[in-house]
Formats: structure tokens, C-alpha cells, sequence
């Protein structure tokens, strides 16, 4: 039992730093430097209403460019960690039986969720979300075909070639603005139009819809690639 | 402390969930209940995060209403630190992703989730 003991001073001892880290915490009341300037000049110089998304993809450009890198990096892990073989015989001897309930009810669902994601990654430089929320929207309604029928066809090569050509477009897009003497990932390469509306902020709303395809596509590989080695067994 | 506000409540629960993901990761055998308590604390850290932001009185920083943008510096809260976690919920998904996919490898290879039965790199 000392390692418990252990746990459970060195638990104790945390506690006890995050808790006189809570005592003296003061509520901010104003905003620091960094986000007045995003604030002050985030209309005029990005011309995103969701302030969020002007960071996110403008501000913060390379930092999202990095965390598609990072998702498109797992993906291809685990890819490679399941080694699934298309070993192309069609013929699956035991197919499970689906609710009959379950399936149509996905078949009426599926294509209204992925609407929806659409819809979410579009608006994502207007209203609240944005590529990574419509993405991972989309991916739920192909993880809820793949749960409810029983041998959804989904196509790796259409996943994987939508999946790279977001994100090589993505590149370019960045670079374009190099090339135009604006710096890597500029939005203002085509020009901000109204503020509030759909064609606006420049380059946002193309990245977030390449944003948006890249993740769906990915999210949807990790889980078929998943289902996969399940049926495999 | 006088008058406790949301930001006070949220931090002092992501340091509960802090705390609990920690303890999770030191004390459980089963890989899975693990990975559940990585994602525990990760939940932790972004809780954490969002509350250091908010601004008491204030509101998202969407300008989606004429009112909000004459003066928006004293209407919004801090938009990085919300831009910073929808970062790291991003990454946490794909190490979580990864961790589940390893869990299911150790799995296949000696079907067991108990961590106590893999000795190969134990010291």
C-alpha cells in the first residue's frame, strides 16, 4: 500500500498548489494587449464577425495549418498501425442483421447531419463553429452509416484524394499570399467584401471549407479504417 | 474572495477534473479507463483555459449585432484563449484517436487490457 499512499500524497500536494493557485486568482477586467488589438482591428483588417474564427485562421494561421498537420499525422499513424488489407473479396459470409428501424432511420439522418456540417464549416467566420465543429459533424453522420447498415460502400480512394487536395490547397492558398506580397496565409488576397456576410473576409470562409473537407474526410478514414480491422477478425 | 462569479466556479472545476484525470492516469490498471482519464484531464486543462479568458459582464466575441461593433474592445471576452483550446481539443482528439488504436494493437496481441500484465519495458 505505499504506492497508494504515495498517490495519494503527491495528489494531496497538487491540490494543495492549485488551490492556493485558485485563492489568488483576480478575474481579468479588461482585455490584455494582444486581444484589445484583435478586437480594435479585427473588423477592419480580417472582416470575420465571429472574432474566434479571425484568429483562429488569419491571426493564427500557421498554428492551425500546424494542427491540420497534427490531425492529418494521426490519421496516417493509424493507418499505418492497422495495416488494413484490401484483399478485395467482396463476399462477407456473416453479415450482421440491423434493426430495420435503425437502418432507414440513418438513411432519412445521414444526409441532413452532413448538411448540417456544411452548413457549420460555411457560416464558420459568421456564427459560432467553424471547419475542425462542421468537420467532425460530418464524421458523425459516417459513423452513424457504418453503425446502422450493414455494408455502407464508402470509397478510400475518394476519402483520401478529397483529404489531400484540401490540404494541399490549403498550402497554396498560403502561399499565394506570399507570392502577392501579403505574407503566408494573408486573408486579404481577394478583397474583405460586406462585413457580416457570406462572401467576406477574404480567404476564411475557402479555408474553413477546405478546413472543414480535410477533417470530415479524416475523421471518416480513422473510423472505417477501425471498422474495418473489426470485421476482419 | 468576495462575490463568486462563473469564471471562479469554472476554474475550480476544471482543477477538480485536473486533479481526477491525474489521479485516473497514476491509479487505474485498465488501459481503457487510461485513455478515459487523459481525455478527463485534457477537458480539465480546457476548462481552465476558457475560464482564465472570461470577462465578467461580457460577451462572445461574435460580432454579429451593430451594437457590438462601435466600442467591441469593452463588450467581448478575450477571444485567444478560446482560439488556443479549439487548438487543443483538436490535438487531443487525434493523441486520443492514437491511444485507442495502440489499446486495441496491445489487445489483439495478448487480449488483455490489464496494464499489470504488460512487463516487456517494466524496469
Amino acid at each position: 500500500m505505499l504506492r497508494n499512499s504515495l498517490l495519494f500524497i503527491l495528489i494531496l500536494g497538487l491540490a494543495a498548489i492549485m488551490f492556493s493557485v485558485f485563492m489568488d486568482y483576480t478575474p481579468k477586467e479588461k482585455l490584455g494587449p494582444v486581444a484589445e488589438h484583435y478586437a480594435k482591428h479585427g473588423k477592419d483588417e480580417v472582416g470575420a464577425a465571429n472574432l474566434v474564427t479571425a484568429v483562429v485562421v488569419t491571426y493564427r494561421g500557421l498554428d492551425t495549418l500546424g494542427e491540420v498537420s497534427i490531425l492529418f499525422l494521426s490519421a496516417a499513424i493509424i493507418g499505418f498501425f492497422l495495416k488494413v488489407r484490401h484483399n478485395g473479396n467482396e463476399e462477407d459470409p456473416k453479415i450482421k442483421r440491423y434493426s430495420e428501424i435503425l437502418g432507414t432511420g440513418a438513411k432519412l439522418l445521414v444526409p441532413i447531419i452532413v448538411l448540417l456540417g456544411v452548413y457549420v464549416f460555411i457560416n464558420g467566420h459568421l456564427t459560432p463553429g467553424g471547419g475542425f465543429q462542421g468537420g467532425a459533424i460530418i464524421a458523425s453522420a459516417f459513423v452513424l452509416m457504418l453503425i446502422a447498415l450493414p455494408r455502407p460502400k464508402i470509397n478510400h480512394k475518394v476519402l483520401s484524394i478529397v483529404e489531400s487536395m484540401s490540404g494541399l490547397s490549403y498550402v497554396i492558398i498560403g502561399l499565394l499570399g506570399v507570392l502577392l506580397g501579403l505574407g503566408f496565409l494573408d486573408n486579404q488576397i481577394l478583397s474583405l467584401g460586406t462585413f457580416g456576410t457570406i462572401l467576406s473576409a477574404g480567404t476564411v470562409p475557402i479555408i474553413y471549407i477546405l478546413v472543414g473537407l480535410k477533417v470530415g474526410t479524416e475523421l471518416t478514414g480513422i473510423i472505417v479504417n477501425l471498422k474495418e480491422i473489426q470485421n476482419e477478425e | 474572495m468576495q462575490n463568486i462569479g462563473i469564471e471562479q466556479i469554472s476554474l475550480g472545476i476544471g482543477f477538480i477534473l485536473l486533479l481526477l484525470g491525474l489521479w485516473g492516469i497514476i491509479s487505474q490498471k485498465n488501459i481503457l479507463k487510461i485513455i478515459i482519464s487523459f481525455t478527463i484531464f485534457e477537458t480539465g486543462l480546457n476548462v481552465i483555459i476558457v475560464a482564465i479568458g472570461y470577462i465578467r459582464n461580457k460577451t462572445a466575441p461574435i460580432l454579429d449585432s451593430d451594437e457590438l461593433q462601435t466600442n467591441t474592445v469593452d463588450k467581448i471576452v478575450d477571444p485567444l484563449p478560446q482560439a488556443l483550446v479549439l487548438t487543443s481539443i483538436v490535438i487531443g482528439l487525434g493523441v486520443t484517436s492514437i491511444l485507442l488504436v495502440y489499446a486495441l494493437k496491445l489487445y489483439k496481441q495478448k487480449k488483455t487490457l490489464d496494464i499489470n500484465d504488460y512487463k516487456d519495458t517494466k524496469w
